[in-house]
Parts: C-alpha cells; structure tokens; sequence
C-alpha cells in the first residue's frame, strides 16, 4: 500500500439502474504518469470524479494520496490537484495576481507562498513577465501557468484533463518535460485524454470501456499485446471497394482506409491479400508489415465483441 | 481516384486577414484538386479557423483572392453557396429538436427536395451509426455522436466542396475512425474536402497537408513525403533487457553529441539525430559508457508532430 499512490478496489458507480463504473480495480505507484483513455460515456470521467472525491462510490472502495475517497473526500481533494486544458485562469489578472489567488484558494501557508510562487514563474519560463496580464501570453505560457497553479499546495497526485491539446508542438513538448521532472519528485499523475499523442507520453495506459478496465500497459505493452494481428500498410487502386471486399477476406480482422492507402489487420500471413484483391478486380500493392498506433489499438479494444481480460 | 483528380476545385492566392494589429492570415497560397482530403494543421492561433472562414465566404480577406468550383468567392460569396458545404467548430444544432428534425431543419435551408432528404438522410445516418437515434434530441447525444450528426446535416445538400474547421475535438477515437470512413466515402464520390486540425496524429489521415505556423503555410505535402523531408532521422531508444526505466535512459542521453533532440515518452526516448545508421551504434556505445547495457533502439516513422517541431521549429513558441 505505501508505494501506491492510488489504489481501487472493486470500485463501482450506479446511476439508478445504469453502472457507469464495473468493479474496477487499479493500482498506480508513487511517480507513475498513467493515461487514462476511453470512449465517449465509457466511465472514465465517473471514475476520475470518484479519484478525485467528487463524487461517492456505490460500491468498492479507492484510497487515494493514502485518504479514502468515499470516507475522507475532502481529504482527498486537499491532497489533489487538478488541470484542465481549458485554462483556469483569470485572463485579466497578471501572472502574479493568477498565483497569488491560486495561493488563497488552496490554502498554501502565509510563509510559503512567496517561494512557492517564484517556483511556478521559474518553471513556467515567466521570469520578467511577473506582471503581464495572462490574457496577452501566448498558449504554451498559459498552460505552465496553469500547471504552476494546479501545484501550488503540493499536491502529491495530479489530475490533467487532455493537457495539451491545441498547444504548439514545442510547448507541448516543454510541458511534458515539465510532467516528466514532477514524477521524478514523486507526483502521481492521471491523464485523461481522447488524444493518443498525449498518451504516448504516459508510462502506463489504462483503457476503460463500458465501466470496465479493458487494458492496461506501457504504449509499447499495449502495441505488442492487445492488437489481436499484424497490421499491414498496402496500396490499391480501389480503396472504397477494397474495403467492402476485405470484410469477406479469409484472415483481415479489420480493413480501413488511411490517407491514400490501405491499413489492414489480419491474422496470419499477407501473402493471400494481393490476389484475393486481384480475384475481385482490385489492384494492390505488396502488403508491409507497420507498427499500429495507440489509436489502432484502442479502436480494436473497445470494437472487439469480447475483451481480453485486464490486469490491473 | 479517377482522371478528373487534376482539376484543382479550390484555389486561393495571397490570402491575408488581419484583426485589428493581428495579423491572423499572411499571404496564403494553395490549390486543392477535386477529391482530395486536404488539411491545415497548426497548433491554436496559427489561421486555421480564419482561413477556413474566408473559405465558405463568411468573412471577408483584406487582401486575395478564391476561386472555389471556378467561382470568386470574394466577389460573389451568395453564388458559391450552392457548392460549399461548411461545419464551424462548433455547428449550429439545436439541442431541444431531435436528430431528425435537425436534418429536416438543415434540407429546408439548403431547399433539399424532400424525396432526396429522406434517401440521402438514411444513407448518412446510416453511415454515421446514428440510424437507431433518429428521434433522440440532439441534446442528448455523446459529443462524438453530435459531431456526426453536425456532419450528416452538412452534407444533406450534396456539396462539391465540404469545409470541416476541426470536425473532431472532443471525438473519441471510435467515433472519430467513423467520421473518417465517411469522409473517405465522400472523397470517392468526387467531393472535395477542406478540414483543419490541431491534431497532428490525425493530419495523417489527409491526402495532403499544409503545415501552417502564424498564419502562414511553411510546408505542404502529403504526409508521406514531409515525412521523407524531414533532416535526420528519429530512433527510439527503449529499456528492453537493461533493466533501466526511460527516465533513466532520457538521463543517460542527456549531452549525447550526436542527440540533436531528446525526448522521454511514457515507455522510451525519442532520439532525433542526423544519420540513422551511423549514429544507432554510437548511442549503444554513449549508454554503455555510462553504465546502461541491452537497451533496445529502433528506427521510427516520424509522426507529424515530430516533422513540425523539426520543420516548422519554435519560431514564435512560448
């Protein structure tokens, strides 16, 4: 128990007969950066409510940051922080106003704030820019900001909803880095996000459907493991109508259209799938073996008619 | 795609808006041909939005011109109407009407016939997966599902040219893998597709692509070939037998002559260098040297993202 951060056990959340969340069960060490992905009304924002002490359990119980969500919710919350992509911040107030009220708002100790709030204007890169109105910075600043603000309590588990989406690809990447060092000091961080670049970044990935924990991994544990084929790249002439013939196609889990190209998934050998196309009028390329996507993956996961079990 | 894959259906010269002293579009040149899915990818801020505005003649340029469907949309934005379907980021459904009457809603603005509204409207929403939720309120469906149902209102005239202005934030991948075979579907019936997208693993999904960066278009090429563009080359630099984590991997690297960019993912480093093969052995050595045996390193595809940083760079960056 004291190396993790977060544990749940048998955590469930009815809404009269509906079950948002299905007996999940989870446990992220201390530093861990873990992803959280799923489908639209799939539970995953049911669940972090319930991690983060919004909302109570039904049934099953979740310790987070060593306080019980559904005994000790404010506990919880004081021990949490939490970032929106959707800044927080008051964007006509400056840099050290946004801070200074932060500072209020989470209770930070008279004595500490003052060092507190250099930490966040060094780590967000706004030394000199201390009494800039925050609606005249630009994206990647803000969202340091923002992060600068959501840690000013120190809280020991972080919560990101899609962090960095929309933000330049440099600053995004600063950002992470940023991610990065704090789980070094042995912040927990869960992010929720519908975007796979973002959870790329992610030590461990946990993919929730319908109230269920479908999978959980590294990216590369989730690419090797909970694919079900190997995904082939190919080229044709016809890709609309190869779509529809490959439905029929001895071996192709999944066929799908991918820019110009054909992304196939099939189990077993590629050496059928030229002249099968070729039997319905269909030229194509020679099929080459490519490395599926965190997209690839999920798509396959949640479409699956039944799941590989996980273990959490 | 067929012979008439030349025909160039959108074509905008010197396009350029400002906003008060922002300049949000600077001189924009591109030609997109008839079935082509072309996107304009940029972070939050870089013109997308305006670009497409200017597009579907909603807003005025200060300077340039467009021609879409061999018609000037500067000068006669009512005419172009007809050819031009546009979803704005966020498209005008109303919440309190159902799915279906939204569709009816939308075929009555655009004088749909109503024998072709009702066969084009089960095709779409069949393809969409929204058939089972014909007399659900719009209100309440998932974001996914009212993307989608935005999208089956766009194309219930049958647009030449459809405009898509980030027709998938907030998506879920499922819902957003359906979008896109509807729109693959479109492109082999000839339309002709203009998207923007702040996602760059979903640019990917283009025919072609512009790159834009404050306001301006730095590159455009399919995916494929900016890939082939982009200077050096990334390796992926993984644990595997070492028993090290990535942090420690990203550590090691830290000062590695030949890294010219570093990058600690959730499972590895991204390793940006100049020559793949040549400098794959002198990372081993580096990671031997100090102290780490058995990592795993790999050639990797570049994604988008990793063309951007390398190809667009930071200018401007905060």
């Amino acid at each position: 128990m004291s190396d993790l951060a977060v544990q749940a056990e048998g955590l469930t959340k009815r809404f009269g007969a509906f079950v948002a969340v299905d007996h999940l069960d989870l446990g992220i060490a201390k530093g861990e950066v873990v992803g959280f992905i799923g489908p639209n009304g799939a539970g995953k924002s049911t669940t972090i409510r319930m991690l983060c002490g919004l909302l109570q359990p039904s049934a099953g119980r979740a310790v987070v940051a060593g306080f019980d969500v559904g005994r000790q919710p404010e506990a919880v919350r004081e021990h949490i922080g939490y970032m929106s992509q959707k800044f927080s911040l008051y964007g006509d107030l400056t840099v050290r106003e946004n801070l200074r009220f932060f500072g209020g708002l989470y209770e930070v100790p008279r004595q500490d704030i003052d060092a507190r709030m250099r930490n966040a204007i060094a780590m967000a890169g706004l030394e000199g820019r201390e009494n800039a109105l925050v609606q005249t910075l630009a994206g990647g600043w803000k969202q340091r900001l923002a992060l600068g603000c959501a840690i000013l309590h120190r809280p020991p588990v972080l919560f990101l909803d899609e962090p960095t989406s929309g933000v330049e690809p440099e600053a995004r990447r600063k950002f992470w880095d940023l991610i990065h060092q704090l789980a070094a000091d042995a912040v927990t961080i869960l992010v929720s996000t519908h975007y796979m670049e973002e959870a790329e970044y992610c030590n461990r990935i946990a993919l929730i459907n319908a109230g269920r924990l479908v999978a959980i991994g590294s990216p590369g544990e989730l690419r090797r493991r909970e694919l079900g084929g190997t995904l082939y790249d190919l080229s044709c002439d016809a890709l609309g109508a190869a779509v529809a013939a490959l439905r029929e196609a001895p071996g192709v889990i999944d066929a799908a259209i991918f820019s110009d190209r054909l992304h196939v998934l099939m189990q077993g050998d590629s050496t059928s799938l030229q002249p099968f196309l070729a039997s319905h009028g269909i030229t194509a390329g020679v099929p080459a073996p490519i490395v599926p996507s965190l997209e690839d993956v999920f798509v396959q996961l949640v479409t699956r008619p039944h799941a590989t079990g996980a273990s959490a | 795609m067929t012979d008439t894959a030349s025909e160039v259906v959108v074509l905008a010269h010197g396009l350029s808006r400002r906003f008060g002293p922002t300049v949000a579009v600077a001189g924009v040149d591109f030609a997109v041909r008839r079935g082509e899915i072309f996107g304009f990818v940029g972070p939050d801020g870089a013109g997308k939005s305006t670009i497409m505005r200017m597009l579907a003649g909603v807003l005025l340029p200060d300077a340039g011109t467009i021609q879409l469907a061999g018609i000037d949309v500067v000068a006669e934005p009512e005419r172009a109407k007809p050819c031009l379907s546009y979803m704005p980021q966020r498209f005008g459904l109303y919440e309190d009407l159902t799915v279906d009457e939204n569709i009816f809603f939308y075929a009555t603005l655009f004088e749909v016939p109503g024998a072709i509204r009702r066969q084009r409207s089960v095709e779409l929403l069949e393809a969409a997966g929204l058939a089972p939720f014909r007399r659900r309120l719009a209100g309440q469906l998932s974001g996914g599902m009212k993307q989608k149902l935005g999208l089956v209102c766009a194309l219930i005239h049958t647009p030449q040219v459809l405009l898509l202005d980030e027709p998938t934030t907030g998506v879920d991948p499922v819902s957003r893998r359906d979008f896109w075979g509807i729109l693959y579907g479109l492109r082999e019936q000839g339309v002709t597709i203009v998207l923007s997208t702040a996602y760059m693993d979903e640019a990917e999904r283009c025919s072609r692509l512009a790159l834009l960066h404050a306001g301006a278009i730095r590159h455009c090429d399919t995916p494929a070939r900016l890939k082939l563009a982009m200077p050096g080359a990334l390796l992926a630099v993984a644990p595997g037998q070492s028993g090290k984590t990535a942090r420690d991997l990203s550590e090691a690297l830290q000062g590695a002559p030949c890294a010219i960019g570093l990058l600690l993912m959730g499972d590895r480093v991204n390793v940006r260098v100049d020559d793949a093969i040549s400098r794959l052995p002198e990372l081993h050595a580096w990671l031997a040297a100090h102290g780490i045996d058995n990592a795993e390193i790999t050639r990797i595809e570049p994604s988008i993202e990793d063309v951007f940083v390398a190809m667009v760079g930071s200018q401007g960056a905060a």
